[in-house]
């Protein structure tokens, strides 16, 4: 596999010839927190950070985005047909996201892209975007991505992983992709054949600093009503406040809700983020709803990442373990202790 | 690649108010571009999104029948926001179609065999559809049976089709009310489970039956398709969950791993056995 090494000066120019052709997203800080924004001319990504707050999903999937215009007015000719909004899918990268995150986009591809039916917006923003990984060196006390099938240094789903060491980076080019935005922003210079040990040294280094772990290898070959109906959703959804705080930061999080907002004559069909969490999510035009208790709701959002995924697709659990839910859930609801209750072989959980 | 969410352009061509209390308005739409009625090729059982633009989108079974071209009919009851928008519509009104979406009830399986219909109130749309399909095919099934109840004469569906439903010998209608005191009414009167006890035909491995209606008329007469002995995987349900995108990718509809909206709206009692019960 190629190395580059790229140091601080390259780095700059580098961006700045790739802002001349494609938009570059980066982590800045935003207040207290890091979130990925479009950066500015000239400005570069600030890599001082563990991970954003919000999940950098919305870079491929706005949380709010138009889908058509339409007009009412009955003195046009097209007045109530739909049309395709118009949309801007030119090339866009996105610097310093963390393998987890980008493993999740490869796991809500499963969602958007199926042999039926394709997620145009979705997909053609997927395509038009360049992924470069930033490894993280020091995981958060509260993320356990090495037991989701990624890891601090995990590669899926990425072009091109740029590795920190001291004053320059170790830039992994793995597709393309990759290989064409090296190009165009020059940088060229190989590193030593001693690299990718380096790599390979300071990735087991920072899988060594992971703290937290789940087990998740019995979920599979349990029965998912088996589980569903286990006796511990009662005591697992009793604090929940059901302010879907974490379905919004989770970047493995996928459902929408759709709306029209018209003003005057004029509106849009735009598609918003929704959440499991919210009880008007199920709500029936009759009033009935199939998850009208908080119970069953908690124990959707947790039987769709831990086991209905698992069985549907039969590629690992919907989370990448990045941690934003255990991190921010205001009540201290914990996906590492359910999986846990969820995974546990004996028929009587004893209560922890 | 092509763009799910966009529907077809379609013209209101006819509104039929259904039943007496006037909640239910059948709407026949033709499509403004006659390709894209090619395009539309469904089945019976399966639904469409109809839409409207300030409005949004509603999913609704398809009651017109394949074997009936140049027009899709659906028969809607006014409920919330996009369906009493529909409900004061006119006759060469614009609006959308989404579809077909959803699988359909399994002819392929059904074919040669005996057919049961029991539909309550107005579930009885893609019922219909099935019954003008198989009287159209009729040499495709032995007995059809159709048990069809309301709650009076005048919240019946179809009344003109009932009637002449009727009159065949090749199909056998159990009509019936709920109540009525109408001294003419010449149909059977009870709940739709009293009447399946009575007049449907004791289940064998030949015969399947199609349920849809309230929750509570199929709490009902499941107990008494299990006393006729139908097995679960013999007895066919159609399902409604809320409904955003139609195509399995917005997660409203869920149940368990599957989505109403693709992997159903039918599912066979015995796959509803070993599936939570959120619907
Ligand atoms: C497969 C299927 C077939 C159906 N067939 C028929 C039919 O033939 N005739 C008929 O009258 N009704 C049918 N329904 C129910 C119909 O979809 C709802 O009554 C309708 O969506 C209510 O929308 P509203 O905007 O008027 O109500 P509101 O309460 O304002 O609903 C707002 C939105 O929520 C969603 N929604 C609300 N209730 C339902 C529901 N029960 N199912 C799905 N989405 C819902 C819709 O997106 C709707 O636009 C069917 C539902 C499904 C899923
Ligand atoms: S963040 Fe916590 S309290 Fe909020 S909906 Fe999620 S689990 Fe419930
Ligand atoms: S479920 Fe929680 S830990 Fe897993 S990917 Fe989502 S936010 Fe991260
Ligand atoms: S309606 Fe969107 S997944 Fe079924």
């Amino acid at each position: 596999m190629k190395v580059l090494k790229i140091n601080k000066d390259d780095w700059a120019n580098g961006l700045k010839k790739l802002g001349e052709s494609c938009r570059l997203l980066g982590p800045l800080k935003d207040g207290e927190f890091h979130n990925f924004k479009e950066l500015g001319q000239g400005e570069l990504p600030d890599f001082n950070f563990r991970n954003t707050r919000l999940s950098p999903k919305s870079i491929v999937y706005p949380q709010s985005e138009k889908m058509f215009d339409y007009t009412l007015d009955q003195n046009d000719p097209n007045h109530n047909i739909l049309k395709e909004a118009e949309k801007d899918y030119s090339p866009q990268v996105v610097l310093g996201i963390r393998p987890c995150d980008a493993k999740a986009l490869s796991l809500v591809k499963l969602n958007f892209d199926t042999p039926e039916y394709q997620d145009t917006y979705w997909l053609k923003r997927f395509e038009s975007t360049t992924l470069v990984g930033l490894a993280c060196h020091n995981p958060c006390s509260n993320c356990f991505c090495t037991s989701t099938g990624t890891g601090p240094f995990h590669p899926e789903a990425l072009d091109m992983l740029l590795v920190e060491d001291n004053d320059q980076f170790l830039a992994q080019i793995l597709t393309e992709k990759g290989e064409a935005i090296a190009k165009t922003a020059g940088w060229s210079t190989e590193a030593g054949s001693d690299a990718p040990a380096q790599i390979t040294a300071m990735k087991e280094a920072a899988e060594g600093r992971m703290t937290s772990f789940i087990s998740a290898e019995n979920l599979k070959n349990k029965s998912a009503m088996e589980i569903y109906e286990d006796p511990y959703w009662e005591d697992v959804s009793f604090s929940c406040i059901n302010c879907g705080t974490c379905t919004y930061l989770c970047p493995t999080c996928w459902c929408f809700d759709v709306q029209d907002e018209t003003c005057g004559n004029c509106g849009i069909r735009m598609r918003n983020w929704d959440s499991c969490m919210y009880p008007l999510f199920s709500l029936h035009g009759s009033g009935h709803n199939p998850r009208g208790q908080k119970l069953q709701r908690v124990r959707q959002r947790f039987m769709h990442k831990l086991k209905y995924f698992l069985d549907k697709y039969d590629e690992g659990i919907q989370c990448v373990g990045c941690g934003r839910c255990v991190r921010y859930c205001p009540v201290n609801i914990d996906i590492r202790r359910v999986c846990e209750l969820m995974n546990r072989s004996e028929a009587c959980p004893v209560t922890i | 690649m092509q763009n799910p969410y966009l529907p077809y352009p379609v013209r209101i061509s006819e509104i039929i108010t259904e039943t007496e209390d006037r909640n239910l308005k059948t709407f026949k739409y033709v499509f403004i571009d006659p390709e894209d009625e090619e395009k539309f090729d469904y089945q019976a059982g399966q639904f469409a999104e109809l839409s409207i633009a300030g409005k949004g989108e509603i999913p609704i079974g398809i009651a017109s029948s394949p074997v009936e071209k140049g027009f899709l009919k659906f028969t809607v009851n006014k409920v919330g926001l996009v369906s009493t928008h529909l409900h004061n519509m006119k006759v060469g009104d614009v609006m959308g179609i989404r579809g077909p979406l959803g699988n359909w009830y399994p002819w392929d399986i059904m074919e040669g065999k005996n057919v049961v219909i029991i539909g309550g109130g107005f579930a009885f749309t893609t019922l219909r559809s099935s019954i003008v399909y198989m009287l159209a095919n009729r040499d495709r099934f032995k007995e059809i049976h159709v048990i069809y109840g309301a709650r009076t004469p005048g919240m019946l569906l179809y009344v003109d089709e009932l009637k002449e439903w009727e009159k065949r010998d090749d199909i056998h209608m159990h009509i019936t009310v709920d109540a009525t005191d109408d001294p003419d009414w010449k149909y059977n009167k009870g709940f739709v489970p009293t009447i399946t006890d009575q007049k449907a035909p004791p289940g064998t491995d030949d015969t399947y039956a199609i349920i849809c209606g309230p929750p509570i008329m199929i709490k009902f007469t499941q107990p008494v398709l299990e006393k006729l002995d139908y097995a679960h995987d013999h007895i066919i349900m159609s399902l409604e969950n809320r409904m955003k995108c139609g195509i399995g990718i917005c997660g409203h509809c869920n149940i368990g791993r599957h989505f109403v909206c693709k992997d159903g709206p039918v599912f066979t009692l015995n796959q509803l056995n070993n599936m939570p019960k959120e619907y």
